[in-house]
């Protein structure tokens, strides 16, 4: 694959990958019942930080 | 090992093809074997000692890492100090070891690479341990990994001193060195994402997405840039494998990256772990904080070119460097909003508490120079900030704001707990190193933005004939005063950082100092307005 022929790829195929990624990412985010799942992911650091779960 | 490093070394030492090499295996050299007589002198050979717990989180190299940081910290600043009195007067430049043009990326390398980059890797390694509720996979690898990069900072430091670099910016250490952090880098990877896999909490939290992101991409960007031939495998000399236009691309995408991922991903990850810890209350928006992951990191990637206006670059690039620089505005405003409104509900504690004072301030500096930086990166601006001192007013709004205030409110959150003592030495003195660096801060970027301002205009100056208004000379001469002042706002954070270091370590020997305590509530009653 030459220069060019790479670079039409990148700026369309490429971009186009990339863009659908990055939206899905944002649209997966918001998807029903995401805000309780993250609520519990936000307290992951307020838990008790002493020592490693189930050992003392 | 480090035994056999040492021998490595000696031989190289041996078989040196030039006298810079040379003196720096015998550096390295001396540093192995002093380690290895150090570590030997606490080996218990008998084998009767009790066996190591390791039920517990795995910390002593944390503490190494949060002395180290303080100290890679108040080095930094000074050379920086010293720098800047030396672009003030001449005289300073001792020849040949201490001049400016060896001190600078002493300076640079010291702060980003030595402070930011223990900083960055001593708290990874404490978060990813808290919030996945697994030790790290091996302590050896996290030894070896430690007191590795340690090795790099000391080999990249010695080598700038002994006039060793490649002249790339912020990637001056040459080949051999760069091939030892690819190792210890390597290893820095697998020892995180080992313990992701090991972990007992079923979600990555995303302080330490962006830690990954951070060490993943500084392996990509230290590769690439850094493919280099050398002359010979027992010389200093290498020659990049790219050349013109496509080196200095290569050069500013790495240079950019290392601003977006090490300065800035790394220590969102440490803003997003600490920040909640300090405030004691969950992020303002777990779903706005992995938004702001995806576009920072699809985003930066892009921004490189923006280095490089009017230039040999073609047109094209550098235009998509402005644009995805001005689109990194709302990533970057989203964290920051995301990371001020974690207080709501607490603002009262930005008045109790000098280190939560300390968060918000770092993320405050994170929004401006996030501002400041897309805007400079529009072409008709950059015609006027760039190659002046607004560009380096800018960059310390970022480290001196950004990185350095949220990684100062890191020691402080973490001295106490690891090593078990109630409080600090002293919340008065954290106040103080708030003002102190914050005041140094705006004295430093406003003296900056003067200066470079008065530079961009004076270089661009024509007379009715078109002729250059300004000989270089003059202009150095115009910013004189501004240099001094910025040498001044130096040293207030250097100070600063003194009574900081002074303070960590009284409180490593379980001092705490008597004084009264800051601003209790304080309570509202009606008094006549003033």
């Amino acid at each position: 694959m030459d220069y060019n022929a790479f670079r039409h790829f990148a700026d369309s195929w490429g971009l186009l990958y990339l863009f659908v990624v990055f939206v899905g990412v944002v649209l997966f985010m918001f998807r029903p019942g995401a805000k309780k799942h993250a609520e519990m992911a936000a307290q992951i650091p307020l838990k008790d930080d002493r020592s490693p779960q189930g050992e003392e | 090992m480090l035994a056999f490093g040492a021998v490595l070394s000696l031989l190289a030492a041996g078989f040196a093809q030039d006298v810079l090499f040379q003196t720096h295996a015998w550096v390295v050299f001396f540093a192995l074997a002093l380690s290895t007589i150090y570590v030997l002198r606490k080996v218990d050979f008998a084998g009767d000692a009790a066996p190591v717990d390791k039920s517990g989180y795995f910390d002593d190299p944390i503490r190494a890492g949060v002395i180290l940081t303080t100290f890679w910290g108040v080095v930094g600043f000074l050379i920086g100090v010293i720098a800047a009195l030396q672009l003030a007067f001449p005289v300073l430049n001792i020849e040949p070891y201490l001049n400016f043009g060896r001190l600078r990326p002493l300076h640079t390398s010291a702060v980003i690479f030595a402070f930011g980059g223990t900083a960055l890797i001593t708290s990874s390694l404490y978060v990813v341990q808290r919030t996945t509720s697994a030790r790290l996979i091996s302590d050896g690898l996290t030894q070896f990994v430690f007191w590795g990069y340690q090795l790099f900072i000391l080999m990249a430091a010695t080598g700038y001193l002994l006039g060793i670099t490649q002249g790339r910016e912020y990637a001056e250490p040459e080949w051999y060195v760069d091939l030892w952090l690819t190792i210890v880098w390597v290893g820095y990877l697998i020892l995180f994402m080992g313990t992701l896999f090991k972990r007992k909490e079923p979600h990555i939290y995303v302080a330490n997405w962006f830690y990954l992101a951070f060490i993943f991409t500084i392996a990509l960007l230290h590769v690439v840039n850094n493919l280099a031939m050398p002359v010979s495998p027992f010389s200093i000399k290498s020659y990049s494998a790219f050349a013109g236009v496509q080196d200095a691309l290569t050069q500013w995408w790495y240079g950019h990256n290392a601003v977006g991922f090490f300065l800035t991903a790394g220590f969102l990850g440490m803003m997003y772990y600490f920040m909640p810890k300090q405030a004691e209350r969950p992020v303002y928006s777990y779903r706005l904080s992995i938004i702001h992951f995806w576009s920072l990191i699809f985003m930066y990637i892009w921004a490189g070119p923006h280095h490089l206006h009017y230039t040999a670059l073609p047109d094209w690039a550098q235009t998509l460097g402005m644009v995805f620089s001005i689109m990194l505005w709302m990533p970057s405003w989203g964290g920051m909003i995301n990371g001020l409104m974690t207080l709501s509900g607490a603002w009262d504690k930005l008045r109790t508490d000098p280190i939560i004072r300390m968060m918000v301030i770092a993320v405050a500096f994170y929004g401006m120079s996030t501002f400041e930086g897309p805007m400079m990166s529009i072409k008709a601006v950059n015609g006027l900030s760039h190659y002046t001192d607004w560009t380096i007013g800018h960059v310390h709004s970022g480290a001196l704001g950004w990185v350095g205030m949220i990684s100062f409110g890191m020691i402080y959150f973490l001295v106490p707990r690891l090593w078990g003592r109630d409080r600090l030495y002293s919340m008065r003195m954290v106040n103080w190193h708030f003002w102190l660096a914050t005041l140094g801060i705006v004295v430093y970027a406003a003296v900056m933005w003067v200066s470079g301002i008065t530079q961009g205009l004076m270089w661009r100056e024509y007379d009715a004939e078109g002729f250059l208004v300004y000989s270089f000379a003059e202009t150095v001469a115009a910013l004189k005063p501004y240099y001094i002042l910025r040498a001044v706002g130096g040293a207030m954070y250097l100070v600063g950082g003194l009574v900081m270091a002074y303070n960590v370590y009284m409180t490593i020997k379980g001092k705490t100092r008597n004084e009264k305590p800051i601003a209790v509530a304080h309570v509202a009653t009606a008094q006549p307005a003033e």
